[in-house]
């Protein structure tokens, strides 16, 4: 898949304050002359921040590292987890493709999102609210078929709950985790060899999202709250 | 040194190696080929076309690229035997066919419109390891071509993403604007969003490219490497005589591509040498002219021409012979025994350059430029070698790259390297040479002493002051002058006693041979010598049309002050004659009959004169003069560089459409630089 950075950019890009000072940290990491190796971390925060790599994003981070703009845009361009065009506003959907997901049926939720989003991968929707791609395993097949948004999982999935999931998308902040109430993936339903008993309601990742969705009241589900 | 060497066995042969070696080098140290496409010897190793794979015995049971393996990191024998390495066994011939099959499989079968045809290292390798069939039946892929300016053509489908070019505009070039982005199948070595190349060595890449992807667009579909003639000669546009090839068809000269030569221009090329030829087929004097009553310049016979200088000659013994860039020492050989016999001056140091003519080790420097690449500290003085001499430049930015620290004095400009500016007067380097702290100790210092100084119409202060810094540091010393001639002309001692605006003033005829770059004074009865239809020839009274340097054999002295043979690559153009031979032509008609009739005897001449000239190839060691004292007034004055616009310094690159053009796109992108 050929990826280009996107026909129309933005005409500036700032790091927020709080992203300026964890990525002015992140640089600190590295050895003195080896500044540039921070690039992916500053990439992926910018990435956060505005859903997508910009032209101006680029120049700033190959600023910052003191490195030539190419530099950063071939690091960007590498990886396909870098979006190099706008992704949709308030969500981008990576739906699981891998095999044990398409087992459970993920094929349906593709479907799903072509009728629903858009017919093209990476194309926001005509509200520009939304987008999907199809993404390569992300490690959690025993809850499939599973979807990411930013750094959240909906696991459990069936056409139903991920087409509710989708409407309550358009202005809400749906919870992540299992769609099917587990906890996280214990056998379904009950619990038969392990004596563990389960005393919190959820998992410690979707604890995470409702307290900092509570803090920051966050409109963007695909921004990962900063700690 | 002897016992660092390790033993490794190639093909049965046991040879003594390096151990930082690669296995690529040590098989070309006993003259086994391997193929490449990535590897190249004056860039970093990318190891990523494995098209130089190898049999390690006993190593992993893979081939191993050999460009990117060190002889070090071989495991001995179990015996202890040492290291074997088999570059023809069955293994290798098998893998090499199966990375050409790979690298052939979207490579276009364009081999017919293909400019690199003929020496497309693609072409040859296939005919050793590509088979005759393809297997592969799916589409092809294919590359947009981008834009990287008026040098450089492009066909990126033909790319096999070997990086050279990538590695090259930023290791050596030191810009930084290409890159390769995506991945896999979908890599594409571009420019950074489009961008044109802003360098002064860009056409280098041209050479580099192993195949057809990145081509010489002045050149394109023009002529097939076999049907060329080539011609080793010396490249005049700057002063540091790069070693060029001149390839011509007929009458026309096709292309300039570089040789090598370590010592001065390794296998560079600037763009402005490389891609001047256009530039000799342009506003060329064919004929001799007369200014008539009118002041209208009309063509005439030789003649003519020489009827008319031999009557001015005779009303007055003030001539005055002025040397231009682009002149080889036959040429002011000749002429100043012409000129000095009939009771003329001879001035080569044009717009009052400040030289001391006897003093051979400031002129030609202490030692040759090879020396930059082991100097420690570098100091420039009043010159811009980015735009001066661009692969000069490198040699700068490689020693800088390798941790020489580099200062400069004089104007700030970006030099594709950091630098530490002290002052753009002399005033912080005396106070550095006259400092308790030797901050320089023990260190090697080089001075690369430029125009700024020579340039200065008081300079003779300023060159003591940088020869106490000499004397104080211990330090080496480099002179970069911009006129290829220049050198030359002094060793031949063609100067005055007077100086440059006094001999103009005490001259009433000035015999100019190819001088176009400054202004000459009214009244004076001018002979203009030389190619292009120039300033020179718009001020003279007599021209003299004469060949260019392709045209025409000559010895050209660069920079270090290493004399070097130029040859005829190309026929001259209508009725013009060979430099030497018009002032040999000249001296007949004036009756005093130089004693040489053709160039073999003329240089006999010159070699009984003057010993040195016959050293061809050699940097001899210059004696050094010691400083002596000098005014404080020259502290305060600020170093101007000489050049402005690297691409329009002489009359063949103002003829040329190229350097115009990349002219104004470097106006462009600084006027859109400082908005």
């Amino acid at each position: 898949m050929f990826r280009r950075i996107d026909k129309n950019q933005p005409k500036a890009f700032e790091f927020s304050k709080a992203n300026l000072s964890w990525a002015k940290k992140q640089i600190l990491k590295y050895p003195k002359d080896r500044q540039q190796s921070a690039v992916i971390p500053l990439l992926y925060r910018a990435q956060e921040q505005e859903g997508w790599i910009s032209k101006p994003a680029i120049e700033v981070i190959a600023k910052m590292l003191k490195i030539a703009p190419i530099r950063v845009y071939e690091v960007a361009s590498f990886y396909f987890m870098f979006h190099l065009s706008p992704v949709g506003k308030k969500a981008h959907i990576q739906v699981c493709g891998t095999t044990p997901c398409m087992l459970r049926g993920s094929e349906k939720l593709i479907e799903i999102c072509k009728q629903k989003i858009s017919k093209n991968q990476k194309q926001p929707s005509s509200n520009g609210k939304l987008s999907w791609e199809e993404v390569e395993c992300i490690g959690a097949c025993s809850n499939s078929p599973v979807i990411q948004i930013g750094s959240d999982y909906y696991e459990d999935l069936s056409e139903e709950s991920f087409s509710s999931l989708l409407d309550s998308l358009i202005d809400g902040y749906p919870e992540p985790g299992s769609q099917k109430k587990r906890f996280s993936s214990e056998p379904e339903g009950f619990l038969n060899s392990s004596k563990i008993k389960i005393e919190e309601n959820k998992n410690a990742s979707v604890e995470l999202f409702l307290e900092s969705s509570l803090l920051k009241n966050t409109k963007k589900v695909n921004i990962r709250k900063v700690k | 040194m002897e016992e660092n060497l390790r033993k490794i066995i190639i093909d049965g042969e046991e040879i003594g190696v390096n151990p930082a070696m690669t296995i690529l080098q040590a098989c070309e140290y006993i003259d086994k080929e391997i193929p490449r496409f990535c590897y190249h010897e004056r860039l970093s190793i990318a190891g990523n076309c494995r098209m130089c794979l190898v049999e390690v015995v006993g190593g992993p049971p893979k081939p191993m690229a050999s460009c990117a393996l060190q002889v070090k990191d071989l495991r001995p024998g179990p015996n202890g035997e040492p290291p074997t390495i088999k570059t023809n066994s069955k293994m290798v011939k098998k893998a090499r066919e199966g990375v050409m099959e790979f690298l052939l499989i979207n490579h276009p079968l364009d081999c017919p419109i293909c400019d690199q045809g003929g020496e497309c290292d693609l072409q040859d390798q296939a005919v050793a390891y590509g088979v005759d069939f393809s297997r592969y039946v799916e589409p092809k892929r294919a590359v947009l071509d981008m834009d990287l300016g008026p040098l450089v053509e492009t066909h990126m489908t033909r790319c096999i993403s070997c990086t050279r070019c990538v590695r090259f505009i930023s290791e050596v070039a030191g810009i930084h604007e290409m890159g390769q982005i995506g991945r896999g199948e979908n890599s594409e070595i571009t420019s950074y969003l489009g961008r044109t190349l802003e360098s002064e060595l860009q056409g280098n890449i041209i050479d580099l490219c192993p195949v057809g992807a990145l081509t010489s667009k002045p050149y394109a579909f023009t002529a097939r490497p076999w049907e060329l003639s080539k011609t080793n000669s010396i490249d005049v546009m700057d002063a540091l005589g790069s070693n060029i090839r001149i390839d011509s068809k007929g009458k026309k000269i096709m292309r300039i591509i570089p040789r090598n030569h370590d010592g001065i221009n390794e296998e560079w090329l600037s763009d402005k040498s490389r891609f001047i030829w256009d530039g000799l087929n342009k506003q060329r004097l064919d004929l001799p002219y007369i200014r008539d009553d009118n002041g209208r310049l009309k063509p005439c016979s030789w003649n003519e021409a020489f009827d008319v200088i031999v009557n001015k000659f005779k009303k007055s013994p003030n001539i005055l012979a002025l040397a231009g860039d682009l002149i080889s020492v036959e040429t002011l050989f000749s002429a100043k025994e012409l000129i000095s016999n009939l009771g003329g001056k001879t001035e080569c140091r044009i717009a009052d350059t400040c030289i001391p003519p006897s003093d051979r080790a400031l002129y030609a420097g202490t030692v040759p430029l090879d020396e930059i690449n082991n100097s420690e500290i570098i100091f420039i003085i009043g010159s811009n070698p980015r735009i001066e001499a661009p692969v000069l430049n490198a040699r700068i930015r490689n020693s800088w790259l390798n941790g020489t620290e580099v200062n400069l004095v004089g104007e700030k400009s970006d030099l594709t390297y950091e630098y530490n500016h002290i002052g753009t007067n002399l005033f912080e380097l005396e106070k550095l040479t006259k400092s308790k702290t030797r901050v320089f100790e023990n260190k090697k210092v080089l001075i690369i002493l430029g125009q700024g100084i020579f340039g200065n119409n008081d300079g003779y202060d300023a060159l003591e002051v940088v020869k106490k810094f000499k004397e104080n540091f211990n330090a080496e010393l480099i002179s970069l002058h911009v006129a290829a001639s220049r050198v030359g002309a002094l060793d031949l001692n063609f100067v005055s006693d007077l100086g440059y605006s006094s001999s103009i003033n005490w001259s009433d005829i000035i015999f100019n041979i190819g001088m176009d770059e400054y202004d000459l004074p009214k009244g004076k009865f001018v002979i203009y010598q030389g190619s292009h239809g120039d300033r020179g020839a718009n001020r003279a009274d007599v021209i003299l049309p004469s060949c260019a340097f392709p045209e025409e054999s000559g010895i050209y002295v660069n920079t270090e002050g290493r004399p070097q043979f130029s040859l005829k690559a190309c026929e001259k153009i209508g009725e013009a004659r060979e430099n030497w031979a018009i002032i040999r032509a000249l001296s007949e008609k004036l009756n005093y009959t130089l004693k040489y009739n053709n160039l073999s005897q003329l240089r006999e001449k010159l070699f009984f004169d003057y010993p040195d000239f016959a050293l061809i190839d050699e940097v001899r060691k210059n004696t050094w003069i010691k400083s002596s004292k000098y005014s404080k007034e020259c502290l305060k004055k600020d170093l101007k560089n000489i050049w402005v616009d690297h691409y329009l310094t002489n009359p063949i690159a103002r003829s040329s459409s190229i350097m115009a053009e990349l002219s104004k796109n470097k106006r462009k992108n600084f006027n859109e630089k400082v908005k």
